[in-house]
């Protein structure tokens, strides 16, 4: 059970603090309501773009790194489809300094052209280093543009392409502070060694004065059901054939979430797993194999994907893997199966709260899922889910029409 | 500029701060205890979640070996079959429990790593044992080992950064050399059972471990420790030496992927052991050099230029000798000009003392660094670790916090003058 407080700002900004004396540090974490799922069609990247401007200084503070490094402390941020997340570690008698750095970037930046032209420099690298300059680093980018047709999880989050962030205008990027960036759309986490009555004070003193901004009313285009099977073929000097499958799934808010999480558990991520043992190491027709989903907020997908062993047909690889997929939607896993995967799910989650970090940046996340509250009621959640829960849900997600492929073929084959 | 009349705060003035020099480390000292065949276990009882884990350092690193990758094989398919159980059921039965057992082949040692909730530790312990004892490495699972690690190696081989790092250390300290050598197909393709089961009999049946536990410990490890690894062998192999035998070219320029956009730069010289007094002075040095986000390198190359999306400076985590290294991925059209400001902030911590400024900066990152480093009981453990297998004691991390509060910005640029001397520095770029 992680205990905490949680109380609202006249500015709508909300507030939770998680104490633990056991620590010398104190986190503080903001999450932001915006992810890359937010941009315009015609200006992706911009969400993650955005992050790295976050540290170009504030409308009061020049520089954000160097008086936090000064107080001891150190910080980092993602963005992904759905969120933007901001955290910082330091000594907990140094908190004030990073209600101080993070209330002067809520309330503004300082919007420097130097800053947003290095930065696009930077994220150009970013692209290259990750997606361009390396084996398969293309592949995600074809299967999301092949797997939605309207909603905006049809780009990276890195970008669609990067002459998006190259062409990034000062303007835009007011816009999005100011559309995004606001008390209203956000949740604060403290935690660590801290007292609620000091996080009060603070808050009040830093946050509270901060123009509550208007609340963001998403209205995406959501993705209609997938009615036929698509397939692609790709060609590039890559040393092994690839085979990349993917299935719509429900959202994070759904129930069916805990189900489709077990299923990949149960697919991949150990020795013991289904396809591993069938497809690595039983009939080896594939190096290594995979099966993950993003747990995204708007409905997302389930992937497989795996590298073919030398030699090995595509058409016998992929026969391979939709033939474990049959099992699972065909016959009831066994309890021992499923107390496996509830066990792994158990520990996971014990492992996670270890740090007070990873502590704060969930409450954050699940508070942005509609309550905080929902973190110590996920363990109940996976508990509930059944053998036939997962015949069921296996059946509805692995379905032909539902499905998206990519053939990633070797120039060397 | 917004002044806010409600709480009056003026938000140009940074709040009071204490600095993080003045913060008193502590490294929690570990309970020791000896087990029936006088191994040695080092515990770190702490932690809110009923987790823990389990390390079994041996010493059976790639020192020891005849014949490349006999010993990171032979750590790997510890997991991979043992007289009564196969691959699969060694793997479920960890799984079953929700545990995580990884292995890890390092030069001078390799590590067996359990992650597990407390309360299973009891059903885990004699698995393991078996692992260490009753190992018998199948034939099909080598085979299937030597494909897959074939494979990974093609497709490594085709990212600039993993070439870079390979050929930079075969640079240093030559192919024949531990920390140097270079993984090819072909070693792979040679590898037999034979070899696998000799190696584990020298030094696992018949070698020597160390036992590091940290986390909610149950009440009777040491009897659970003892029952399952009081009775095995206890020996320390001999160590080997190897002579270092860097390559005559200290520049080179490579071409790997004709079409790639970006290069990964790799700039390095030969550095002493943890044992030398430069060692822990020139960690302050470094995190001002390229250590840290605020560095040197980082403010130039990143936040100034925008040459490459990361750039970082740091010793290698070796135990007999060491090199300084400098990495990163540029733009191909401007990693020339990306190692020319390396050698010009060279220069600068030659020429220029530190500001004080600048300097307690550092000292205050580097403390704060360690305060969050030293969180929780696995980071705890890993400290101890590291001090214990260099053969070095906690006065090694009370002198590392005294030099960071007190080193001078002139021991700083005389160190900068006797190490960050440009002709002594290896150089790679790989496309």
């Amino acid at each position: 059970m992680i205990q905490f407080e949680k109380f609202v700002l006249q500015n709508g900004l909300r507030v939770i603090v998680h104490q633990d004396t056991s620590t010398p540090l104190a986190v503080v974490n903001v999450m932001y309501d915006v992810g890359a799922r937010d941009e315009d069609p015609d200006k992706t990247g911009f969400a993650h773009l955005f992050e790295h401007l976050m540290f170009g200084g504030s409308l009061h503070v020049e520089s954000y790194d160097e008086p936090l490094q000064m107080a001891g402390g150190d910080n980092n941020a993602y963005t992904t489809q759905d969120l933007t997340t901001y955290h910082v570690q330091l000594p907990s008698e140094n908190i004030e300094t990073a209600f101080w750095l993070e209330s002067d970037r809520m309330l503004s930046l300082a919007f420097s052209e130097k800053s947003l032209d290095v930065q696009r420099k930077v994220v150009c690298e970013e692209f290259k280093e990750h997606y361009i300059n390396k084996p398969y680093g293309d592949a995600w980018h074809k299967i999301r543009e092949l797997a939605y047709e309207v909603h905006p999880y049809r780009w990276m989050t890195i970008g669609k392409e990067s002459s998006h962030i190259e062409n990034a205008k000062l303007g835009d990027v007011k816009d999005f502070f100011f559309r995004f960036y606001r008390p209203i759309n956000a949740v604060l986490v403290v935690a660590g060694n801290v007292t609620l009555e000091q996080v009060k004070t603070l808050a009040e003193k830093w946050f509270g004065d901060i123009p509550p901004g208007e609340k963001y009313q998403r209205n995406l285009p959501q993705e209609p059901a997938q009615k036929k099977a698509k397939k692609m073929e790709l060609k590039a000097d890559v040393p092994l054939d690839a085979l990349y499958k993917c299935w719509h799934i429900a959202s994070r808010f759904d129930n069916k979430y805990y189900i489709t999480d077990l299923i990949t558990d149960i697919l991949s991520g150990g020795g013991s797993t289904r396809l591993y043992q069938s497809l690595v190491k039983e009939k080896k027709l594939f190096s290594n194999i995979e099966c993950y989903h993003f747990g995204n907020f708007d409905n997302g997908l389930l992937s497989i994907e795996g590298k073919l062993v030398k030699g090995v047909k595509m058409t016998e690889a992929e026969r391979a893997v939709n033939d474990e997929l049959e099992k699972i939607k065909n016959e009831l896993i066994s309890e021992t199966e499923l107390t496996k995967v509830k066990n792994k799910t158990e520990s996971t989650i014990a492992f996670e709260d270890m740090a007070v970090m990873s502590r704060a940046i969930s409450l954050a996340f699940y508070e942005l899922l509609g309550d905080a509250e929902l973190m110590n009621r996920e363990l109940d959640k996976y508990n509930a889910v059944t053998a036939s829960d997962i015949l069921d849900e296996a059946r509805n997600i692995f379905r032909e029409e539902n499905s998206s492929t990519l053939y990633y073929y070797s120039n060397n084959n | 500029m917004i002044t806010v009349a409600k709480t009056g705060i003026d938000r140009t003035v940074a709040p009071k701060i204490i600095d993080a020099v003045d913060l008193n480390l502590q490294l929690k000292p570990y309970r020791k205890y000896i087990l029936k065949n006088g191994v040695e276990v080092f515990a770190i009882d702490a932690g809110a979640e009923d987790v823990m884990m389990v390390e079994w350092v041996h010493y059976a690193g790639n020192l020891y070996e005849e014949k490349n990758f006999v010993a990171s094989a032979t750590n790997f398919m510890l997991k991979n079959g043992t007289s009564t159980k196969t691959a699969f059921q060694i793997n479920e039965h960890f799984e079953y429990f929700g545990a995580y057992l990884n292995r890890t082949a390092y030069n001078e040692t390799s590590a067996i790593t359990l992650h597990t909730l407390t309360k299973h530790v009891g059903e885990l312990l004699p698995v393991v044992r078996e692992m260490l004892t009753e190992s018998i490495f199948p034939e099909e699972e080598l085979n299937t080992f030597k494909k897959i690690m074939q494979q990974r190696l093609s497709v490594n081989l085709l990212k600039c950064d993993f070439v870079a790092q390979r050929l930079i250390d075969a640079y240093l300290y030559g192919e024949q050399h531990p920390y140097g050598r270079l993984s090819r197909f072909e070693d792979y393709e040679s590898l037999t059972r034979e070899q696998l089961a000799e190696f584990y009999k020298q030094y696992y049946l018949q070698g020597k471990f160390l036992i590091f536990v940290a986390g909610k410990l149950p009440e009777n490890l040491e009897e659970l420790l003892n029952k399952n690894f009081g009775d095995l062998s206890n020996k320390r192999p001999e160590g080997k030496n190897f002579l270092v035998r860097p390559a005559p070219e200290m520049k080179q320029r490579i071409t790997n992927d004709p079409n790639g956009v970006q290069g990964a730069i790799r700039i390095a010289r030969h550095f002493p052991n943890r044992h030398h007094p430069d060692f822990l002075k020139v960690q302050v040095l470094n995190s001002l050099f390229g250590g840290f986000f605020g560095s040197r390198l980082m403010a130039n190359i990143r936040e100034d230029k925008g040459y490459t999306y990361g750039i970082h400076s740091y010793i290698q985590n070796h135990i007999q000798q060491t090199a300084w290294m400098v990495s990163t991925e540029a733009g191909r059209d401007v990693c020339e000009p990306a190692i020319k400001e390396v050698y010009h902030e060279m220069k600068a911590l030659r020429e220029e003392l530190v500001d004080e400024e600048e300097l307690l900066l550092v000292r205050n990152y580097m403390m704060g660094s360690i305060l969050g480093d030293l969180d929780g009981p696995f980071q705890v453990i890993a400290r101890w670790k590291n001090i214990i297998l260099n053969e070095l004691d906690e006065s090694y991390f009370y002198n590392s916090i005294n030099t960071i509060k007190t080193i001078t910005a002139e021991e700083l640029k005389q160190l900068a003058e006797k190490y960050l001397q440009p002709e002594q520095f290896y150089e790679l770029v790989v496309v």
